[in-house]
This record gives C-alpha cells, structure tokens and sequence, in this order.
C-alpha cells in the first residue's frame, strides 16, 4: 500500500542571532505542514576555555579569574569558588562573613533580576523591540525598575569595590569588609525599594503574559530555615536529594554538534531546569512576608510549571532580598579581620551556589602547594538548555498558526524568559563521557 | 592622526560584541538614566543586548567588546571596520585579547580537547587577540570590565566631534592622590600598580590588596625594576610571570615582562 503525501513545502524559521539575552545563540525551527522537522538551539558564543586556563593557577587567583565568565553575574562565581575552597582547606572564615556574603549575592539578584524583567523580558510582553523603545511609553515602569537595578548594583559597589568583576571577595573571606555605617547608609534606599518592588509586582501581574504548562522536573537548593543562596542540599520536584559532593554522580554533560556550550541532564536521562521557577517552587515555605505579597501581586500561583511564570518569581525574589538585606544590614558587625588565614591543601574541592538564573557547580583539584591542576565549572545555563529545546519542541507546534515573523518572536520568548546567559553556559564545561 | 566625526544631529551609534563576558557592555546598561538620555541623543542603530534592532552600517561610532578568537570573527570585525566611522575597542579582551588570551601560552589544541570531547564541532583560532591585530582602531578603552565613567565620557566627547585624551598615568598617581597606604611598600604585596595604567580609581588599593593590572599596562612601563622587586619581596620568577601573565597579559608590554623573568616562547612567537 502506498501512500500519497501532499507536497506540502517547508517551512523555515530562522532566528539568526537572539536578540536581549546574554551572549550570542541563534535559533533555527523547520517545519512541514504541523510538524517539527528540526529544531536547534545554536550556540555559536565563541568558547573561552576557563577550565582549560584555570590549571596552572595559584588558588588565591581563582576569585579574580572566574567571575570574568559572566559580567552579570560575577558574584556567583566568586561565591562558588571561594566556598568550594574554604570547604577543602577546611578554612572558617571570620564571624560576620556569611551574612555579608549572602547581602553580595542578594545584591547581584537584584541587579540581574531587574535587568531582566525590566530590560530583556517585558519588551516583549509590550510589543517592544527594545526597553529605550518601551520607554518612550512606559517611561514611569522603566526608571523604576533601574532605579531597583542601581540600588542592586550600588549595593555590589559598596562591598565588592565594583558591581562589574568585584575586587574584595576572596578565599577566606573579604580582602577589606565594609562597616556597619557603611552598609547602614543603604537602610532609607531599601525601605523605599520595598514599596517599589509592589509596585513592579502590580505591573508586571498585569502584563499580558502567554503562559504555557509543561511537565518538567525543577531542581534547587534547599535550606531547613532559609532561602537558598550560598548553601544547601539540592532537591528536585521529583524527589530527587543529593548534596553537592555528588553532583557529578548524578548530572552528565553530552556534546551536541550545533552548540558550543554542552547540554547537561540526569544520568539516568532526564533532562531539568534550575533557577529562580525552580527555587520558588521548592522553596515556597521559605520566602519572606514581602515575597509572598509580590508574589501574589505579581500572579504568581505555586507550585507551576510554566516558564513564564519566571518573570513573576524573579519579582517575588527581589522582594525577598530586599527584605532579607535590610534585616542582615540592621544586624551586622563588619567581620575582624576581615579575612582568615588559609593554609592549602591538597584534594578536590567541590560546592553550589544559586546564581541569579540557577545553580552553579564548581570542582577543583588542587595540589598540595595551592596550585589548581583541574577544574570543572557547570552553569546554570548549560543545564538548562536541553530543557529549553524540549519546550521549544512542545511550544512551537501550539503556535503554528502563526505568521513566521510571530512564531519566531514566540519561539524567542520561551528562550529569554529563562534569562540565559550564554557566555555562562559556553565554553568551560567539560565533558566526561560521550555518546556515540 | 585621524579626526573624530563631526556631531550630527542624530549619530548612528553601534555595539558589537566578540568573544567576551558581555560586562563591557553591562556598563552601557547599567548606565541607566543616563543610557536613556543617550539613546535620545543619538541613534542606537545596533545592540543586541538591549534588542533587536540591527541595522547595517555605516555607523559614526562603533563599540567593539571582546576578542578576536574564531574565523569567522576575523571576518565579522573586518565588515565592522568597513562599516565603521569611529571604531572604539571597549575594555581588556578587546584591547589586549583578555583573560582567554591565557590559552595562548598553552600547546596548541590543549585547551580546546580539555574542555570538549570532539574538538571538530568547535571553530576556534589557537590565539585570543587584540582587534588592533587585524583592523585599525581608534581608541582603546582598557579595563576589565571598561570604566563607566570612562566609557560614557568618551562616548560624549565622540559625539561633541573631539576626540577624548585618557590619562596614561599609573595606578600608583591615583593612589597616592587619594592617599591609600602603599600596599607594595606597607604590605610587601606584589602589587602591579607602578605599571598598570590608571582608571579605575585604584580600586584595589582602596580594597586593601595588590592590584592585578586588570587596566593593562602604561606606555613605557618600567616592568625589568618591578619584577626585581617582586624577587626580592620572595616570588619566584614563575610566581613573577604569572602576575604579568593575566587580565590583561597578551599586552605586549607584560607579554615580554613575563617572558624576561619565566621564558615560555609562545609569547614571543609572532
């Protein structure tokens, strides 16, 4: 029996280079009458090798070395690296040193969070190419969210010596810590920011949002009594616990042939989806009063699944850190000194943090005289984007109906509202096993 | 000496990234007020961070963030050029091929089988380099990341037609100014100051450590004098080398700092 296919033309949609996000992908979909032929997200960011690099250094360059990874989120990999280390040399650092580390990084969410509500994803909500476009009509919402931004940002600068590549965080704790007046100075910025942060949460719960329900398997860090920032053991909506030490036992990296950065998932196959979706789901009992309100006012229902719910989980999360940040500010002591003495030692030292836009795992191997003789570095985005190619693959057929040009920018909001960070995800990863 | 664009009523302005981190750029974006101010001056005609506009030259001012480090990016930043009035290098990997440029010191392809298993998917160069390897340039802003000061007044003098002069001076005029405590002389650390140019506001100084010359260095650094010093203060010539050996370590100037005191070759290679 034979059958008669219609001649039915391909159709071809090309996103050539994918506009508001970090680094450079681009996104090609074929399509034959209501079906996916192929679709590939291409990462051509061009690799940079860290991991390559990296051995060969003294530890005590490696909190200078790793943030140039990522002008967005430098503090990530700087928190990563230094606990790792201090994990490994079994070094405490000063009393007063968590919490000043955990205002750093809440700072770097603020600052990464509203860049990406504000400036990369709500353009798209609006019709907008661009935010300076979105400003022309929505001016009011704009400076609001970078007036957020550079309180973020200020907050970096103050501890850090810079929001972009900070100077002070090193192994052992910071090389000068800022004082209580110092940081106490920011107290009237973060009580406004807290009526503000509502105000972007009304906004942004009135955004008209698609919203798309897909099975997926969230993982992320978990504390007993606090959200997760700088520690925790992982847990996963399936169930899954495991604590960082055996990450590289339960996550594999594969090699695909049109991406220079390597797609992570589970090693019995699944693939998962880490980040701020993924912590407000498994956290939901941890965020604070504040959170939950921009939560709920940001239409935020938990537990979900839906990518574009992101957006609304990014608001809850800065909400929290603003309200985190003014209670650890009201308490803190500037550590003294504020640095350990660290003696290396020889063995592997391996840690996760959450990142703005998920977890972020370290390992190193380190000799005897402090030198690094290998490293491995896995980013929140290279574990998501094999995710992000199945939902691509279940989205896009949902929207065939539409004109090329709208499929496209459909397709191209599903990528950005996992705020990928592509010069993250690309080139340092390395990989351990191959399939033919 | 070429003359800076005449300021027209709307420049065409454009931002182009290679390989790189993206926090050059970041500093445009995290200009805020005053990016929004900008982009009523002039006509932002190409940033793909900030959206989807990408308009093809000619641009009156081009950014140019990052390294050269595939063939297709020594294709790309050859058609910028062409396309480009006024081109400006933004930050350590354009300027000095940045921190990735660590790679070129190691054999050739080492880097690459580290990270990937099957090399051939990846197009890469064996070297990071400088745009100024390949195209002419018209100011280099150095820094890792750039200086948002820096960035945005140069920015404004290009478009008011002059073009904008940077202090070549060290980081150590810029701490003595501001009167931080010699971390080289007080701490005995191995501080790269005395031939790093300023304009970051001696940053680390201020943060109580040594500087690691993430600005790249000065013109006419006296490097031989320093690298003397470090020995003294204990460094090993290895431990020596791998300070000029970093950020901003393709720079000639601390390229042949480190190969005098730890001789490695493939910094001298042409």
């Amino acid at each position: 029996m034979t059958h008669r296919v219609a001649e039915t033309p391909n159709r071809f949609v090309d996103i050539p280079s994918i506009a508001r996000v970090e680094g450079e992908g681009a996104l090609h979909i074929k399509v034959r009458g209501s079906q996916i032929l192929d679709l590939r997200l291409e990462i051509y960011e061009p690799p940079r090798f860290f991991e390559a690099f990296l051995a060969g250094r003294h530890y005590s360059e490696v909190p200078d070395i790793v943030p140039r990874i990522c002008g967005i989120c430098p503090v990530a990999y700087q928190m990563s690296a230094t606990h790792a280390l201090e994990r490994l040399f079994g070094v405490e650092p000063p009393p007063g040193t968590h919490e000043l580390r955990r205002i750093l990084y809440l700072a770097e969410w603020i600052e990464s969070h509203m860049l990406h509500v504000h400036l990369l994803a709500a353009p798209d909500f609006l019709g907008y190419d661009s935010a300076i476009e979105m400003a022309r009509s929505e001016r009011a919402a704009v400076e609001r969210g970078l007036w957020l931004k550079r309180l973020g940002n200020d907050l970096m600068a103050q501890i850090g010596g810079r929001e972009i590549h900070p100077v002070s965080p090193r192994v052992g704790g910071f090389s000068k810590a800022p004082t209580a007046r110092d940081l106490r100075a920011f107290l009237p910025r973060l009580e406004e920011a807290a009526g503000r942060i509502l105000e972007v949460a009304d906004w942004v719960g009135a955004l008209p949002q698609p919203s798309f329900a897909r099975p997926a398997e969230l993982v992320a860090l978990t504390n007993p009594d606090e959200y997760p920032v700088n520690e925790g053991t992982i847990r996963t909506t399936a169930g899954r616990v495991f604590e960082s030490a055996r990450f590289e036992e339960m996550v594999e990296e594969i090699q695909v042939p049109h991406s220079n950065a390597l797609h992570a998932r589970f090693s019995d196959g699944g693939s998962y989806s880490v980040g701020p979706l993924a912590r407000v789901n498994l956290n939901a009992d941890r965020l604070t009063p504040l959170a939950r309100e921009a939560a709920g006012r940001a239409g935020l229902v938990l537990p979900t699944t839906d990518p574009f719910a992101s957006t609304a989980a990014r608001v809850a999360e800065v909400a929290l850190a603003i309200e985190e940040s003014t209670a650890l500010i009201e308490g803190y002591r500037a550590p003294e000194p504020p640095q350990a003495e660290v003696t290396p030692r020889a063995g592997r030292a391996m840690w996760i943090t959450e990142a703005p836009r998920g977890m972020l795992y370290h390992r190193y191997d380190v000799a005897e005289d402090g030198m690094i003789q290998a490293a491995r570095i896995v980013p929140p985005t290279s574990q998501n984007l094999r995710h992000m190619e199945e939902d691509l693959r279940r989205f896009a057929p949902t929207v065939l109906d539409r004109p090329d040009a709208e499929l496209g920018r459909l397709c191209e909001m599903v990528v950005r509202t996992y705020d990928p960070c592509i010069s993250c995800a690309t080139h340092f990863l390395r990989l351990e096993m191959e399939r033919g | 000496m070429k003359a800076a664009p005449e300021a027209p009523a709307k420049a065409r302005v454009a931002v182009f990234k290679l390989s790189s981190c993206d926090g050059c750029q970041l500093q445009l974006l995290d200009a805020e007020e005053a990016l929004l101010a900008l982009a009523e001056r002039v006509d932002i005609v190409h940033f793909r961070e900030a959206g989807d506009r990408s308009e093809p030259g000619p641009y009156d001012v081009t950014l140019v963030e990052g390294s050269v480090s595939t063939p297709e990016q020594v294709e790309e930043i050859r058609e910028i050029r062409g396309m480009s009035r006024f081109l400006v290098t933004i930050g350590a990997c354009a300027t000095a091929g940045g921190i990735q440029a660590l790679r070129n010191w190691q054999e050739e392809g080492l880097a690459l089988h580290t990270v990937y298993p099957t090399p051939r998917y990846v197009s890469t160069l064996a070297r990071s380099t400088p745009v100024s390897d390949h195209v002419r340039v018209d100011l280099e802003l150095p820094g890792c990341p750039v200086d948002r000061g820096q960035l945005l007044g140069a920015l404004t003098a290009l478009l008011a037609g002059t073009v904008p002069r940077l202090s070549t001076a060290p980081v150590c005029v810029e701490c003595k100014r501001r009167g931080y405590p010699c971390v080289l002389v007080t701490k005995g650390e191995p501080c790269l100051g005395p031939v790093t140019r300023t304009g970051c506001g001696a940053l680390c100084p201020a943060y109580g450590r040594a500087c690691y010359g993430c600005f790249g260095p000065m013109p006419d650094p006296n490097t031989a004098e320093l690298a003397r010093r470090f020995g003294e203060l204990g460094l090993t010539g290895k431990q020596v080398a791998a300070r000029f050996r970093f950020i901003a370590g393709w720079a000639p100037e601390f390229r042949e700092a480190a190969e005098a005191t730890e001789p490695q070759g493939a910094g001298v290679r042409p």
